[in-house]
């Protein structure tokens, strides 16, 4: 099975040549796609043979899948397929230089994700992630605009600075682990009881560790690069980096959760990740009651859900299980969403959530799934957002932590209203008889959209308007079908979803 | 023989790293900014080959070789790609006056002694010793970023925090693995370049690298 290690890192990494290579071919711009299939394809062949009570090893024991590591993988390969899919471009917007470079890059992306979450090493693992960073900065700034290139800067700049400080953190830990007889950044090793590491070195360490990824992770007060990066990057972009890169970083955390846990116990990383996430849901919560572009607010509403995920990992095994499901289900709703709102800003011109009114009315097909999974998004069952927040607030109820729950649950509620008032705000009312002029975007980043004039076309004397209806979904409708259909059912599934999470959790070191 | 030496080398190293480092705050044009860093990368290289022998680690003095092609030559070559004259031509004008950053400098190297005493403890090794000057320069790096204007002299906070770090990986554990070093290297050289990319496109789009006028996107 260890080939199954190989092939999402050499994959993509083929695929990413092969984009360059192709010149203007018409296949260009299904290597993006190719790649998640091919990572996606790896993660459920690791998770079969993890099944199976095995642990695939590659490279001399440098890349490693335990039930972990393939469970990560197949939420990387799934939710790299819904927005690369749904993110597929027209034959014509796919010519051109600068596009050829987009696949490259996407491909690049998803081979450093799939190597952070199958290196053993924390130092390996350091170092994808911090390719992933470069990575994306140029998909970020890749509508070449004045707004978009500042927050690519800003996102390479924090980005790189919060991950120059989780290296400082492993070489800390590193540090530690010379006292013993082995120096290693092995994770196996590492986890192992029994150590004797200096546990002054592990508390700085396992801290600045924590505080760098969770820079990655998007959690308060280290989140302004997010709403910036999420909103300027192209619409599958946004998608990867929301779904995909703020779960690996959390994932990052996770494993030095456990070796710091072994050494100093629980009690201090715990604080540090409930200020944190209690602070993101605050943050999430005030800037959603006024948004105004539905892109930073799908980019807050991923704050949030980082925040009560870290919230979860403080809580500890109990509610790992509910925080794993939450990867998935957040990464594949967010990624739907996001490739929806790329729709919406290609065909209305607009960011604005106040200029586009009356979805519903004058295009069911880009509303309704809109809709759907914004109803996910805000955690309805039986959508297993709902499910996993459930999960997180019990076990935390469990615990001991009733205040930093109750906190949250009401930072969740005024959330909810928000989003609630803002979808409702874009999707119902009824139409305006005449187009509003706002097409000119705030950013000046977006053509105009040329189809404006089939949303509403005034006809008749008086008032009356003839409303011709836009069933088109503009763009692939599979990708979102199967987006909301695996959300919606994969809590119900014990087996095997429900055992690889236990499996899991229980890798991390949580007995119950 | 060498040992009676050891201690005096090790202490030479660190104390021109933090003075490039002290320089770096002081000094104000790019171009004097860009050889204070050539020299710390060079510092730092002697640093690693003066433990790499001590410790007799034939590997520690690869390193070295690959710390003087990065940090030493690669590195500032790519900030001072363009012009000379261009380079030059570029001040600084940053939010605080040099007296004031100066003294920032010391309470910072202070505090770092003062932290990494009292929670690490100094140890009794030579180099555990000077691992304060690392995490100084750390904060340094920091003060860089947050006290600087233009895109470039940011980066240049960005690499000495990354010395500050590399620093410290040596001076307490005599490096990391070979291969996460090379991961590293390569890391920071690629983030430095997309970042020189962007300055570049800054200045084609805002007619400058202030990065005071990236402020347009905001809630």
């Amino acid at each position: 099975m260890s080939f199954a290690l190989l092939t999402p890192l050499v994959g993509p990494l083929v695929l990413a040549v092969l984009s360059l290579a192709l010149g203007s071919s018409p296949l260009r711009r299904f290597l993006g796609l190719a790649s998640s299939i091919v990572v996606l394809g790896s993660g459920i062949a690791l998770v079969t043979a993890v099944m199976n009570d095995q642990v695939p090893t590659a490279g001399g024991g440098m890349l490693r899948a335990d039930a972990l590591s393939a469970y990560m993988l197949t939420v990387v390969g799934a939710v790299g397929l819904i927005s690369t899919w749904g993110g597929l471009k027209t034959a014509a917007d796919s010519r051109g230089q600068g596009a050829g470079i987009f696949e490259a890059l996407i491909s690049l992306f998803l081979a450093a994700m799939s190597l952070a979450v199958l290196a053993d090493s924390i130092g390996l693992m350091w170092a994808a992630i911090e390719a992933t960073t470069i990575t994306t900065a140029f998909l970020v700034g890749h509508h070449r605009t004045r707004t978009s290139l500042e927050a690519a800067w800003k996102y390479v700049i924090l980005g790189s600075v919060g991950v120059a400080i989780a290296l400082l953190g492993i070489v800390l830990i590193y540090a530690a682990s010379r006292e013993t007889e082995t120096p290693t950044l092995s994770w196996l090793l590492l986890s192992q009881a029994g150590l004797s590491l200096d546990p002054a070195l592990i508390t700085a360490g396992g801290a600045l560790a924590v505080l760098g990824f969770a820079t990655k992770a998007g959690l308060a007060p280290m989140h302004s690069w997010l709403p910036d990066a999420h909103s300027q990057a192209p619409a599958p972009v946004s998608g990867l980096m929301s779904g995909v890169l703020l779960a690996v970083a959390l994932y990052a955390i996770l494993r030095i959760q456990t070796i710091t846990n072994l050494v100093i116990g629980p009690d201090f990383l715990r604080t540090m990740l409930s200020i944190g996430g209690l602070l993101s849901l605050a943050i999430a919560a005030s800037l959603l009651i006024r948004q105004v572009d539905y892109k930073r607010m799908l980019a807050y509403s991923s704050i949030e859900h980082m925040g009560l995920m870290a919230l979860g990992v403080a809580i500890g095994p109990a509610a790992l299980p509910a925080v794993l499901l939450y990867m998935l289900g957040h990464g594949l709703i967010k990624a739907t969403l996001f490739v929806i709102s790329g729709r919406i800003l290609h065909i209305e011109g607009t960011p604005v959530i106040s200029n586009v009114r009356a979805l519903l009315a004058r295009r069911p097909g880009l509303a309704v799934p809109w809709l759907a999974a914004m109803a996910a998004l805000v955690g309805f069952p039986p959508f297993s957002i709902f499910f996993s927040e459930v999960g997180i607030i019990m076990a935390g109820w469990a615990e001991g932590m009733g205040l930093v729950v109750m906190i949250a649950l009401f930072l969740l509620l005024v959330i909810f209203a928000g989003l609630t008032r803002l979808t409702v705000g874009m999707v119902l009312g009824s139409p305006t008889p005449t187009p509003t002029p706002a097409f000119v975007s705030a950013t000046g980043s977006i053509p105009s959209g040329s189809t404006q004039s089939i949303a509403t076309i005034q006809s008749g004397p008086g008032d009356e308007t003839l409303l011709v209806r836009d069933f088109s979904t503009h763009g692939p409708i599979l990708p979102i079908i199967l987006a909301l259909a695996v959300t919606a059912s994969v809590a119900f599934i014990a087996h095997p979803i429900g055992d690889l999470l236990e499996r899991a959790v229980s890798v991390l070191g949580g007995t119950n | 023989m060498f040992d009676s030496v050891y201690a005096q080398l090790v202490g030479l190293c660190t104390g021109a790293l933090l003075l490039t480092s002290a320089l770096m705050v002081w000094r104000h044009t790019l171009l004097a900014s860009i050889r204070l860093l050539s020299a710390q990368g060079l510092s730092l290289a002697a640093l690693v080959a003066v433990i790499g022998v001590q410790e007799n680690e034939v590997e520690l003095l690869f390193v070295a070789l690959l710390i003087v092609a990065t940090k030493g030559v690669g590195l500032p070559w790519v900030l001072a790609h363009e012009s000379e004259a261009g380079v030059r031509a570029i001040k600084e004008a940053p939010r605080l006056n040099p007296t004031a950053s100066l003294l920032i400098v010391t309470i910072l190297t202070i505090l770092s002694y003062i932290v990494v005493s009292q929670l690490i403890g100094l140890g009794t090794s030579v180099t555990s010793h000077a691992a304060p000057i690392g995490l100084a320069m750390v904060l340094i790096g920091f003060l860089l970023l947050i006290s600087r204007r233009r895109a470039r002299s940011q980066l240049i906070g960005f690499l000495l925090l990354d010395n500050g770090i590399a620093t410290i990986a040596f001076l307490t554990s005599g490096g990391v693995p070979i291969l996460l070093e090379f991961a590293v290297s390569l890391d920071v050289l690629l983030v430095v370049v997309i970042l020189y990319v962007f300055a570049g496109r800054m200045r084609t789009k805002f007619g400058g690298t202030d990065v005071d006028q990236l402020r347009e996107l905001h809630d």
